[in-house]
């Protein structure tokens, strides 16, 4: 059970994070960037950004997910990841309750954010996809 | 019609089109668009005659659509418990307080440091007048109304790009947009252009109508005077005794309106779901699910997390953990099952139901949407800016900025919706920062329209409906490929089990549409029980 932070957004916190070019630095979580997007799809590039902009919000942080009444998967050291194709299609299409995102991200973010969960959390997959491989698999 | 070219002249006979080409789904979509949904049926309090010979149900989820189910079943005859994630009756409808504090997915706990007497509303905070069923249990329940203000003139339009960066009144755009197009078109028709189009006489009355809609002068020109100013008001306002005439402003040019795009934030005010009169219930919306338990309450078991969702030819086996003493699995079980258990949860859990419900209930994502609630020391915008209640549109991430539909012109703190992020890539950003940081933006967001934030915000709290625990996202979000081919498989009775909430409506993320939901499932449930 991960310990509550209990955070009280008070106005000096919140003035701190105002001041301009300051990243807001959350601990445990890697920062968002500072831009945010302004349409229907992301603006975010690296596979980084984009799991930390797009993904984060319930694949947590760590990439483990989280659990409530119902559970998001934890992508840390997922067997369902060595298949490319697999994350691919998932991000694409979206399943079940996950949203699609195929229409909010281009075929490089896509590659972009697959490669970048497929080489971290634990996960050690070196066969990186490319943009063409997300082409071919939208529908 | 046999033989005749297809007219397409009203909109029954477009929707009637769409509808017999694409089928009801696309029909749907089209009156979506076209502002038509959202329409109720509901007729009045649901009968259910027959005695159920004490049969049992057990319903699962204590928000809206179970414990309408819950409350009418008992009304019924039924022996009926209801079986709950949380610790408090309402699901989404939920208001959030001073005190109160929400621990989210991840871990993050914020505690609501609003003063007493101030809320939030976090899920649903607006009721239509014509969601007849939300309304009459309203009524038969005791929660006392007032008006929500969706329109309101003084508000703000606001483009990051547009009007260098300053927000513009909704009644400046409004009616200059209104008096320029007028003008535009009563030229068009002095100029012969519509002869064709209409008749004399409608020409005729067309300019008065214009001349009237559009605020036009003798010449059915759109200018500064004292015709425009009657509907947008004055620069200088009139007043009293010496030097006291109140002089017009200049209407905004029609190519900086159409170039800033904030025509589109008038639909909000167009739409029949928008549409005035609007409510909210007196003192948050949870008074909904507050007054539904004071009826049925002792009927709900609270922490009650369902892992596993059975059934036989003898009734209905419900496993489930009680989060106060976990991990041991405890059962209920019931002859029958209504089951309300959103589907982002429902489809990782066990249930025995047939396969075209099963992959009904895999077929639905949920949107991500957030809401952030902020206090402020002094209700800045009604003292500074004249702005009582309504909302505020704007490109930013934030979306929306709405004002406080009660307690008008009290001296004192208040809180303002300070962000709407609703199925777009930001509100996917916004969920995926801490709370403090979605705060910390809603902020200097929402400065860009009110400067006063910098000196009066004091403390917020947000939600980010994918990180909240008993729902894991805000609404089922329907396809209109996924309505096709699954909806009404989601519907159906399997054996002794039927779904019923938002997810199983064509009013989907709407109270009413769990409401009726519920009501439509539990009459067809009960029609089956005593024919049996």
């Amino acid at each position: 059970m991960r310990a509550a932070i209990a955070i009280a957004a008070t106005m000096s916190a919140a003035l701190q994070l105002l001041s301009f070019g300051a990243n807001a630095q959350s601990p445990g979580l890697s920062a968002s960037t500072q831009t945010m997007s302004s349409g229907p799809k992301f603006i975010e590039r690296s596979g980084e950004d984009l799991f930390a902009n797009a993904c984060q919000g319930c694949h947590m942080g760590d990439g483990k997910g989280a659990t409530g009444a119902g559970a998001y998967p934890s992508l840390a050291r997922n067997g369902n990841l060595e298949s490319a194709g697999y994350p691919i299609t998932v991000v694409l299409n979206g399943q079940r309750a996950m949203p699609a995102f195929g229409s909010m991200m281009s075929d490089d973010q896509v590659a972009d954010v697959v490669n970048y969960v497929r080489t971290h959390f634990g996960n050690r997959y070196q066969d990186a996809v490319i943009a063409e491989d997300v082409r071919a698999a939208r529908r | 019609m046999d033989g005749e070219p297809w007219k397409v002249g009203t909109r029954r006979d477009l929707l009637s089109l769409i509808g017999s080409v694409s089928g009801s789904a696309a029909m749907y979509h089209a009156m979506t668009s076209l502002g038509f949904a959202s329409d109720s049926p509901y007729k009045g309090p649901v009968k259910l005659e027959g005695d159920p010979k004490g049969a049992s149900v057990l319903v699962l989820g204590a928000g809206l659509a179970g414990m309408t189910a819950a409350l009418e079943l008992r009304k019924a005859g039924y022996n009926v418990r209801v079986l709950e994630f949380n610790n408090r009756p309402g699901g989404r409808n939920w208001t959030l307080r001073g005190g109160d504090s929400y621990t989210e997915l991840g871990g993050p706990r914020q505690n609501c440091e609003f003063e007493q007497g101030l809320y939030f509303n976090p899920g649903p905070w607006r009721i239509p007048y014509h969601h007849r069923a939300v309304l009459d249990y309203c009524k038969r329940l005791g929660v006392a109304l007032e008006p929500f203000i969706q329109l309101n003139h003084n508000a703000y339009l606001h483009a990051s790009d547009a009007f260098g960066g300053a927000p513009q009144r909704v009644r400046d755009i409004k009616t200059d947009l209104q008096g320029h197009v007028s003008e535009l078109l009563a030229k068009a028709t002095q100029q012969g252009r519509l002869d064709e189009a209409l008749s004399q006489e409608d020409r005729e009355i067309l300019l008065e109508a214009l001349r009237s809609w559009g605020a036009l002068d003798a010449n059915y020109a759109y200018k500064a005077n004292f015709v425009s100013g009657s509907y947008r008001g004055f620069v200088r306002a009139p007043g009293g005794g010496l030097d006291a005439a109140p002089v017009p402003g200049e209407p905004v040019d029609l190519s900086e309106i159409l170039k800033s795009r904030v025509w589109r934030y008038l639909q909000n005010f167009a739409l029949y779901t928008f549409q005035t009169t609007m409510f909210q219930p007196v003192g948050g919306m949870d008074m909904i699910g507050k007054a539904f338990s004071k009826e049925i309450g002792d009927l709900i078991r609270y922490q009650a997390k369902v892992t596993r969702i059975q059934q036989d030819d003898r009734g209905v086996t419900v496993t489930y953990t009680d989060l106060k003493s976990p991990p041991a699995a405890l059962q209920a079980t019931a002859d029958w099952c209504v089951c309300t258990i959103p589907l982002s949860i429902l489809s990782q859990i066990p249930i025995d139901v047939g396969r075209p419900m099963k992959a009904a209930i895999d077929a639905v994502p949920y949107s991500p949407s957030v809401k952030v609630g902020l206090q402020f020391k002094r209700r800045f915008w009604e003292e500074d800016e004249a702005i009582y209640g309504g909302i505020s549109y704007t490109d930013l991430p934030i979306r929306q900025i709405a004002y406080p539909n009660s307690g008008f012109n009290r001296a004192g703190r208040g809180i303002l919706l300070g962000a709407y992020l609703n199925n777009n890539p930001n509100a996917y950003e916004f969920a995926s920062m801490e709370p403090a940081e979605r705060i910390a933006r809603t902020v200097e967001f929402g400065a860009r329209l009110h400067p006063q934030y910098r000196t009066e915000f004091e403390n917020g709290i947000a939600v980010a409906w994918h990180r909240v625990p008993f729902t894991l996202g805000c609404a089922g979000s329907w396809t209109e490929q996924a309505r096709a081919q699954h909806y009404d498989n989601l519907c159906q009775i399997d054996g002794r089990i039927v779904l019923a909430g938002e997810h199983a409506s064509y009013i989907p993320a709407w109270q009413e549409g769990a409401i009726l939901s519920a009501l439509d499932a539990i009459t067809r449930l009960h029609d089956r029980i005593v024919k049996r």
